[in-house]
């Protein structure tokens, strides 16, 4: 990093005594050497366990556990064996649809109720609300590890073990804090005289909240679902925890328990299954992305 | 009959007035507005909380509540080697994974920070990692850390002749440590990275003109104006990597389950396997709220050791 940093100003202060072309010419290999080959390092390490990843999803067994006859950075014969095997041989859409299901029900959820608290504590202004506020976030601080064993125990007296019902209620644990966090700044960017204005003409608060300040308010509520969703999608210990039957788990659990089997992993299956379970928490990323990182770096900034 | 219309007429709209009237009556609106969220985290969040310290002082198992034991679990694990061990390598784990994270990820910034071609779609690939399911990914290293198939020591072996030898990532206590904070640090890179992103693209760029026009140096332009002003938001998100990853579960559950012969649990991993697996939840319990010390003392340590300057960057507190 210092170097990084020391280096381009020496180098620039005798680019500048230098003839143009020369003064051109090294300031594009330098910021070649300090910048793209770097970048290219980082982007290759981040991105090659995806490759990996996909490389052995669709590879035949053959060529998998044999890398002096074949190259192993590419497929000689790609083939559908080992998605075919998830999707007819073992409960895999299943999960899918399971796991799909617990997070939209969990999102929406979290949604309405942190859109509420949000406006509650932003716009409402009552006294203590700062300390609503940062009882909220002090929720997000409490991590997942150190409840489930106290939830998996309520869970269980409930009558709610091994049902996606008590993931759809314990996931707000972590995502209601984070999102009314996200819709309290995105509240606070609206402007409150238009409130005020709607106010005066005779509106009652409820009228405002769903009039004018939610369809001003949707970028943030877009972001927020899409956090929570990803979130939610991800979510690995609570499901591990709370779901014991083969058929009501989520997809990341149930790829660590029911396919990892024996003392002969099935590496195919397993990547064809981290594959197909990354790619819809992909898909809608690559849809929204924007929207994304603007709620992740606004979530921080707040 | 044109009094009896007039009383049929207003009737329904005072009920529905008293209702609005109601819900227009700040206090109740913004006690109606709070319950969903406030009954959700009371509920699943708070009394948990409650729930875990208690039975942390009772020996219930699963299929049995407890008795309260008093601090009996605590002393059970202060001569527990196991538990011990789990201390160790969480502490060593995400102070290491810290450093990595945070240097990577902010070397990472920086470069992004630079004038770039196609800036919106390498921050969007760049974020990949950190969005794809945990788990999975780790199911990726752990094909990576194979053994016998292991790309990394094929290439260090059979292509490049650097090593003689297949490196065991796995199979043996410090280097599974090490790959498990590998590919913690991997996936912690782009969260680092993204936030910092955002907080230099908050500088002003004024303060570098005045400072080139001062004659500094990039490294001073680096040391007195760029960290800085990223401390507030270094701290934040230091903040929530230290919790994170010293909570961490996934990861090591995925790729060793604290293996090999116990080396690598993480106190998560150790409250899991014998809270649930193991029945133990009351000792499990003991474990988990054993984090608690270590979480206020890293969030202190981290927050006001370095946001001492956040107040005096205006916006006030948040």
């Amino acid at each position: 990093m210092t170097d990084a940093a020391v280096l381009p100003e020496a180098q620039q202060s005798n680019a500048a005594t230098a003839q143009p072309e020369a003064m051109a010419w090294d300031n594009k290999a330098r910021r070649m050497v300090t910048i793209y080959l770097p970048l290219a390092c980082f982007l290759l390490i981040l991105l090659f366990p995806f490759y990996w990843m996909t490389v052995t999803a669709f590879k035949p067994n053959a060529e998998l556990f044999d890398y002096k006859t074949y190259n192993p950075f590419w497929i000689g014969s790609p083939t559908l064996d080992h998605i075919k095997h998830l999707l007819f041989n073992t409960a895999y859409p299943h999960w899918l649809v399971t796991t799909m299901t617990v997070a939209v029900c969990a999102t929406f959820l979290s949604l309405f109720a942190s859109t509420l608290a949000a406006y509650a504590i932003q716009r409402l202004r009552f006294k203590g609300s700062q300390y609503v506020g940062l009882a909220i976030y002090l929720a997000y601080l409490v991590p997942p590890s150190i409840l489930f064993i106290p939830l998996a125990t309520m869970v269980f007296r409930l009558g709610l073990f091994d049902s996606p019902l008590a993931l759809i209620l314990t996931y707000p644990t972590f995502l209601v804090p984070f999102c009314t966090w996200l819709l309290i700044g995105y509240f606070k960017s609206i402007p409150y005289e238009l409130e005020e204005c709607a106010l005066i003409d005779g509106a009652t608060r409820l009228q405002i909240l769903r009039q004018i300040t939610l369809p001003l308010a949707v970028p943030g509520l877009i972001s927020a679902g899409i956090f929570s969703f990803t979130l939610s999608w991800n979510e690995f210990i609570y499901a591990l925890a709370f779901i014991q039957s083969s058929e009501n788990k989520t997809v990341p659990v149930a790829i660590l328990t029911e396919l990892v089997s024996g003392d002969v992993y099935q590496w195919g299956a397993l990547m064809a299954g981290s594959l197909l379970g990354s790619l819809p928490v992909a898909i809608f990323y690559s849809f929204f992305v924007d929207y994304y990182v603007s709620s992740l770096t606004g979530a921080v900034k707040e | 009959m044109s009094a009896t219309t007039a009383s049929a007429w207003t009737k329904p709209q005072q009920q529905a007035n008293w209702l609005v009237r109601l819900f227009d009556w700040k206090p109740f609106l913004a006690f109606a507005c709070l319950l969903p969220a406030a009954g959700l985290l009371l509920v699943f969040l708070t009394y948990p909380l409650g729930l875990g310290i208690w039975l942390a002082f009772t020996d219930t198992t699963i299929g049995r509540s407890g008795y309260w034991v008093g601090i009996e679990n605590f002393q059970y694990l202060l001569e527990d080697p196991l538990w011990w061990n789990a201390v160790f390598y969480s502490v060593f784990y995400t102070g290491i994974a810290t450093i990595g994270k945070f240097a990577l990820g902010l070397w990472l910034a920086l470069l992004l920070n630079n004038h770039l071609p196609f800036k919106s779609l390498l921050r969007a690939i760049i974020l990949l990692p950190w969005i794809v399911p945990t788990v999975l990914s780790a199911i990726a290293f752990w094909w990576i850390y194979d053994p016998q198939f292991s790309i990394i020591s094929f290439l260090l072996v059979d292509k490049l002749g650097i090593l003689d030898n297949y490196i065991d990532f796995l199979g043996s206590a410090w280097p599974a440590r090490f790959s498990l904070i590998a590919a913690n640090i991997w996936r912690g890179i782009p969260f680092v990275a993204i936030s910092l992103l955002a907080g230099l693209q908050t500088i002003s760029p004024s303060l570098y003109e005045a400072a080139l026009l001062d004659g500094s140096t990039g490294w001073q332009r680096f040391r007195y104006i760029t960290f800085p002003m990223l401390m507030p938001i270094l701290a934040i998100v230091m903040t929530f990597s230290i919790i994170f990853t010293f909570t961490d579960f996934q990861l090591v559950y995925a790729i060793t389950r604290g293996g090999p012969v116990n080396s690598t649990h993480l106190l998560a991993t150790l409250a899991f396997q014998r809270g649930i697996p193991g029945g133990q939840l009351g000792e499990g319990a003991a474990i988990a709220v054993s984090m608690i010390p270590f979480l206020v003392f890293a969030t202190l340590f981290s927050y006001f050791g370095l946001a001492r300057r956040k107040w005096q960057q205006g916006e006030g507190n948040d």
